[in-house]
């Protein structure tokens, strides 16, 4: 319990007032402190540090308003309750602009008080909390911009700086949204080429032709368009590190040119005749099976064994939902800068529904449901139903890896389903324009979502 | 070992078996002598007449300033409702590690459309022992079958048994052992 580190300074000019609420609370297990006026509170919450004030609005002297004022130049992050009669309500809600957390209205229910009292000691816990982990996150539990506490990752972490420092080819594996790139872009910014370029290739995004002479360069007119000479990769990537993600994709062609490189540290751009010695650490990635590709003769197994020297493997999140409050606190204060919201937190409920879901999706995933969940919440703790997530049940098998496809056509839907099938808001929320997600409501055949 | 006093401060006659009850409770849960206390005197000036109830922080005044000779702790029995300033009733109220407590039968009847006298007086039986665990230093506590947690409605009251919880009595004997029942 947070009970005994809970300060309330009671403040109030009456005495049987002072006595017996002090007496109620302490018997909650709060340590409680008592001023009979505004100016002996001010002096109290100079010398000292208060989680809980509750402020008797009529007071002579100095008010409660007065004093509120005085408190909040003080101490900031204190908790003030405004305690009022009913005639003064007004004047109570004028005091919630100023930085009241709440007011009762005298004389109050005594469920009313201990229930208020238990919703700020579980709130300035989770602040508290949240804290902490920030102190924790800044030290040991990440390698450059991946974060991670759980045993597996941290054994992940320590091979990576390790291999980091020496000068071998590294492969990264994991699925989708694991953060392969990021962990090859910390694997430099680690080793003796920071100093040098970090140039990342996705081979999905090309056919075999365009990616060789991306990756290599061609010579001027050595095929239809080469207008220019132009530089590839490579040579881009000249004393530093080239990532290449997507590696299981390549095409038999490139695979054996992969090869030659890795071998002689020389390339030879499209259409040209010269060599070039390029210095380049390799960092490759996929989130294929590579040797169940070499078992079936897709992927050469020189190259493979020439790429594995040293294999780094992220472990999908649904293997580390320990990380997902630590995950959580780390893309929230990312997001807070991004669209300057000051979030603090998310609600237990909340973090309750992320620890329970399947992350097909992996980091990635996590943060798209923050950023939008940071878009649509209404205060500073994003609470459960700003998530957008089911309650886990039997549409998200637990083990079985969806398709990105799927995953998506279903966040459409469900947006649309939240939004009443308003396109626009969706769009807004989904952050993509509107004529983009006409055209994948369309191919997701999701048009009986959308209401007249 | 001095005694807990039980004083029946009521505005209608004492009901002997009732108080009779509460005596034996307190007495096996706090492994106490308990004694009834017969003395005609009343707490005065004590009723607030806005709101037709009696300040139970007043009634502790009075109480510890007229302490029955040898009691340890003295817990008043009333049929009036009770007030703190701030709130608008309590069952009752006791000196947290001090030597007065009070509780109310008043509120104890209602809730339900049919109360039968064996509720009324069970329901009274964990309303003493709780405010006499506070005189012997007892805060709250967290498990809600405990004498000691905090009931602020009937159900709650209903919900819970009229014993100490391992805990709690863990933290009794500590108490006793540091002075709480001189
Ligand atoms: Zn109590
Ligand atoms: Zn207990």
């Amino acid at each position: 319990m947070n009970k005994e580190r809970t300060r309330v300074l009671i403040v109030d000019d009456e005495e049987i007032v002072r006595e017996s609420l002090s007496g109620w609370l302490e018997k909650d297990g709060y340590t409680v402190e008592t001023a009979e006026d505004g100016p002996t509170a001010v002096d109290k919450v100079n010398r000292a540090t208060w989680s809980v004030m509750l402020i008797d609005m009529k007071m002579p002297g100095m008010d409660g308003l007065q004093v509120l004022d005085r408190v909040k130049q003080i101490q900031p992050n204190v908790t003030a309750v405004i305690m009022t009669a009913f005639a003064t309500v007004d004047t109570a809600v004028s005091a919630m602009k100023l930085g009241a957390y709440d007011y009762l209205v005298k004389p109050f229910d005594p469920e009313e008080l201990s229930m208020m009292m238990e919703k700020i000691v579980a709130q300035q816990a989770l602040v508290r909390e949240n804290v902490i982990l920030r102190r924790a996150l800044k030290r040991e539990f990440r390698f450059r911009d991946l974060v991670s506490k759980s045993t597996a990752m941290q054994q992940v972490f320590n091979l990576a700086r390790t291999a980091a420092r020496s000068q071998s080819t590294i492969l990264v594996l994991g699925e989708s949204g694991t953060g392969k790139e990021l962990m090859a872009r910390a694997i430099h910014s680690e080793s003796p080429r920071a100093g040098g370029p970090f140039v990342a290739v996705s081979c999905a995004a090309l056919t075999e032709s365009l990616l060789e002479s991306e990756l290599f360069g061609h010579e001027r007119g050595s095929f239809t368009g080469a207008f220019q000479r132009h530089k590839g990769k490579f040579e881009a990537a000249q004393h530093g590190t080239l990532f290449l993600d997507e590696i299981g994709d390549i095409g038999p062609k490139l695979q054996a040119d992969l090869l030659r490189v890795l071998e002689e540290k020389k390339i030879q751009r499209v259409g040209g005749t010269e060599t070039l010695d390029v210095d380049v650490r390799i960092i490759a990635a996929t989130n294929r099976d590579l040797a169940k590709a070499v078992a079936d003769g897709s992927f050469r197994e020189d190259l493979y064994y020439r790429l594995n020297v040293i294999p780094v493997v992220l472990p999908p999140l649904r293997e580390r939902r320990e990380d997902i409050p630590l995950l959580v606190d780390h893309l929230l204060e990312q997001l807070s800068v991004e669209t300057e919201r000051r979030i603090e937190g998310v609600s237990h409920e909340a973090m309750a529904l992320l620890m329970n879901h399947a992350w097909p999706g992996n980091v990635r995933e996590l943060r798209n449901v923050l950023e939008r969940a940071v878009v649509v919440a209404a205060g500073s703790v994003i609470q459960a139903t700003d998530l957008g997530l089911h309650k886990p049940d039997a549409a998200a098998p637990e083990e079985s890896i969806a398709t990105l496809e799927s995953v998506e056509r279903r966040h459409i839907a469900h947006v649309l389903e939240q939004t009443g099938g308003n396109v626009t808001q969706a769009a807004r929320i989904l952050d993509i324009d509107r004529v983009t997600l006409y055209n994948k409501i369309k191919k997701y055949h999701l048009r009986e979502t959308e209401t007249a | 070992m001095a005694a807990i006093y039980l004083w029946w401060i009521g505005a209608d006659a004492a009901d002997r078996d009732l108080l009779e009850q509460v005596r034996q409770q307190v007495g096996r849960t706090f492994e106490a002598p308990a004694v009834l206390w017969d003395d005609p005197s009343r707490p005065t000036g004590t009723y607030d007449t806005r709101r037709g109830q009696h300040s139970s922080t007043q009634i502790l005044r009075w109480l510890a300033a007229h302490q029955p000779p040898g009691a340890m702790k003295t817990l008043a029995i009333t049929d009036v409702d009770l007030f703190i300033p701030v709130l608008t009733f309590v069952y009752g109220e006791a000196q947290l590690g001090g030597r007065a407590a009070v509780v109310s039968m008043a509120r104890l009847g209602d809730g339900t459309a049919r109360v039968s006298p064996a509720m009324v007086s069970a329901r009274l039986v964990k309303e003493a022992v709780h405010e006499l665990g506070h005189t012997f230093g007892l805060t709250h506590c967290g498990s809600e079958r405990c004498v000691m947690t905090r009931s602020v409605n009937m159900a709650g009251v209903d919900r819970k048994a009229a014993v100490l919880c391992a805990d709690c009595r863990t933290v009794y004997r500590d108490r006793l052992l540091e002075g709480y029942d001189q």
